[in-house]
């Protein structure tokens, strides 16, 4: 009787050993295992707020009252809303300026900032600084400099006797839409410029001296060996920073609220109004799905256009 | 082609001086190798004649014309950098054709050159090739190629052997020598691998602390260096260096390393008795003897390569190195006497460290 028991114990510890030694031994299963974690955060915090959207998007949900699913009515109803389409416009105004801007500026500063100046890091160190400060603190201070009496720009133009009376900056729809633009240039130039800048330094500085020995001058030595070297990171600054751009929020509501007469609107801030100020939940929903496909767009314009490029394949650099 | 002047050159960075006056002079078509210690000054020189850096003062000339304010497109010179510089996102064709177009030779042109270059390098198999695709000694080839389709007047290399594996530098050797003596264009190397300038130069220029130590064809620093920077860097294995006094008994003139030691040397010397002197002899320069002849050694370490044998001895805690053709049953441990070829030793001051 005792030896058997005995024996049934071993047997079972023996099991647990080589069902965790096959654990073990089971790539598949282990990385699986270790995946999991990460998968759930995805799962929880990501897909499940977008499927939210989405379903949304298809109820009339309002804010305390259930809805029913609708179908497309929302889509249909956004469909004829000039308000809507107006914000859709906003977005691209916005998007591609800032963006074309951020670029250009940002490429300057990181060709600069790629020379050997004097103050190097304390430089570089300024540079980054929009980026430090709180979206909301900038906003303000903009909103504080773009004020319809007491801008610093208007006052300095005035006591310059450039000026009769202070820009309406935010009050007048074209100036309102040129003001946010640029906060959103001053805001977005570091990444811009810190993340090409990184990009410039792992050009190789022989690349350089041997382009100048074989003749190339400096615009020569842009064009021929920076700018077809840097492709692939300004491929990756340049998406991020048209996805960022195109879903801003932050700036616009602090300084305009999406005014005035709606020409600052994006369809991010359009979105918010509608479903948390207006109350009508699917709605917002729906003009948030909208944007889907614009970023999908631009996701799958960088997928394709940052498979690594032919010459970045095979072998390594030396 | 033409000659290369370098007259009084000085170059600093920031307060630092880095070469204190150079003088050499680089005849038309030979082929020049700058060799020293990492830090010597060799590369920053050849950077000041490529132009990639301004001299701080005195003057370059190339044919004759000084070139000091000349950017290096005008300097009519080619450079193969150590890490090759090929540009990555250029195929090898375009590479080696990226002068070529920045100077606007026609198509046709163009690609007839480097069709040439190609072929000489045997890369003709590569051209539709990136430089990723290729392996050290192809990249090699390739920036080589590169130099050569200009037609330059001078080539210059810096290290361009040093990142490649030891069998292939030794054929790349081979291969830049043979494609100097096709093109016969003047050439400056350099390297600190003392065995490439010995094997590679016409002449040598022996660079230490931004000066220079020497100047000379390979044999001649050999046979007769100037100085014990000279003496122990040209060599392999180093020369032996024993620091010791030359005493004069009887005419008999030797080195006295001890009490007990007495290293000879050649009878028409004239030394002074009592100076402090570093008797300086190459290991395959000395020779195993019997009886009460040459001086008495430890035998500590037995390196055989094959063709010869090295041998590391004691001589009063110091290292004597010794080279054989011969193979002896040496064992480590072992006591031997050794005795130098009088004829080929090496005196030098033990104050400055010139010969004498």
């Amino acid at each position: 009787m005792v030896s058997i028991t005995g024996s049934n114990d071993k047997s079972a510890a023996t099991e647990r050993i080589s069902w965790l030694e096959r654990l073990n031994s089971n790539r598949n299963l282990l990385g699986f295992l270790f995946m999991l974690p990460a998968a759930l955060v995805l799962l929880v915090f990501l897909a499940y707020p977008l499927g939210l959207g989405v379903w949304l998007g298809f109820t009339d949900v309002k804010v305390g009252r259930p809805g029913h699913f609708i179908g497309f009515d929302n889509y249909e109803w956004l469909f004829q809303d000039d308000i809507f389409w107006l914000s859709v416009f906003n977005t691209f105004l916005y998007t591609s300026v800032a963006s074309v801007i951020k670029f250009a500026i940002g490429l300057w500063l990181a060709l600069l900032l790629n020379r050997n100046l004097p103050f190097k890091s304390f430089l570089r160190a300024i540079v980054l600084l929009p980026f430090i400060v709180p979206t909301v603190l900038s906003a303000l201070a903009f909103w504080w400099i773009y004020d319809s009496q007491d801008s610093v720009i208007s006052w300095t133009l005035i006591e310059m006797g450039l000026l009769d009376q202070p820009i309406d900056f935010l009050g007048n729809p074209n100036n309102a839409r040129a003001s946010v633009i640029a906060a959103n240039i001053w805001r977005g130039i570091p990444f811009v410029a810190i993340t090409l800048l990184a990009g410039l330094q792992t050009i190789s500085p022989s690349l350089y001296e041997a382009a100048t020995i074989d003749g190339a001058n400096e615009w020569q030595r842009f064009r021929r060996i920076t700018l077809p070297l840097l492709t692939p990171i300004i491929a990756v600054v340049m998406t991020f920073s048209v996805l960022f751009t195109f879903t801003d929020f932050q700036l616009i509501w602090v300084m305009t609220r999406g005014g005035p007469i709606n020409a600052t609107h994006l369809m991010a801030t359009l979105s918010y109004q509608r479903a948390i100020i207006g109350g009508a939940l699917g709605e917002g929903a729906a003009i948030a799905v909208a944007m889907i496909p614009f970023l999908l767009a631009a996701v799958l314009f960088s997928y394709f256009g940052l498979q690594r490029q032919k010459w970045q394949q095979g072998g390594r650099d030396d | 082609m033409s000659s290369v002047e370098i007259r009084d050159v000085r170059k600093t960075f920031g307060t630092t001086e880095v070469l204190h006056g150079i003088d050499v002079m680089v005849p038309d078509g030979s082929f020049t190798v700058l060799v020293g210690p990492s830090g010597c000054g060799k590369s920053t020189l050849l950077r000041l004649i490529a132009g990639l850096e301004k001299i701080t003062s005195g003057e370059i000339l190339i044919d004759g014309r000084v070139v000091n304010d000349s950017p290096p497109k005008q300097r009519d010179i080619a450079m193969v950098f150590q890490n090759y510089a090929l540009y990555p996102h250029m195929k090898v064709f375009d590479n080696m054709a990226f002068s070529l177009r920045l100077a606007k030779l026609d198509r046709k042109e163009i690609e007839e050159k480097v069709r040439q270059a190609a072929e000489i390098l045997d890369l003709g198999d590569y051209l539709e090739r990136y430089p990723r695709q290729l392996s050290g000694g192809q990249r090699q080839r390739v920036a080589m190629g590169r130099a050569i389709v200009r037609d330059p007047q001078v080539f210059l290399f810096d290290e361009p052997l040093s990142n490649l594996d030891a069998k292939l530098r030794v054929q790349m050797r081979t291969e830049i020598r043979e494609l100097h003596q096709r093109l016969n264009s003047t050439s400056i190397y350099v390297t600190h691998d003392q065995i490439e300038a010995m094997t590679m130069a016409d002449h040598i220029v022996v660079m230490c602390d931004g000066g220079i130590e020497q100047i000379g064809a390979p044999l001649e620093l050999y046979d007769k260096p100037d100085n014990m920077f000279v003496a122990s860097f040209i060599g392999s294995p180093a020369m032996n260096l024993i620091e010791g006094t030359i005493e004069v008994v009887d005419g008999h003139a030797a080195v006295a390393v001890d009490n007990d030691i007495r290293l000879p040397l050649p009878p028409n010397l004239g030394a002074q008795h009592g100076t402090r002197v570093y008797y300086g002899v190459r290991p395959e320069h000395l020779s195993l003897t019997n009886g009460t002849a040459g001086v008495p050694l430890d035998v500590s370490v037995v390196e055989p390569t094959g063709a010869d044998t090295l041998i590391v001895c004691k001589l009063k805690g110091k290292d004597v190195l010794a080279s054989f053709k011969e193979r002896h049953d040496l064992r480590p441990g072992q006591s031997i006497r050794l005795e130098p070829d009088t004829a080929l030793v090496h005196l030098f001051d033990a104050n400055d460290g010139k010969r004498l």
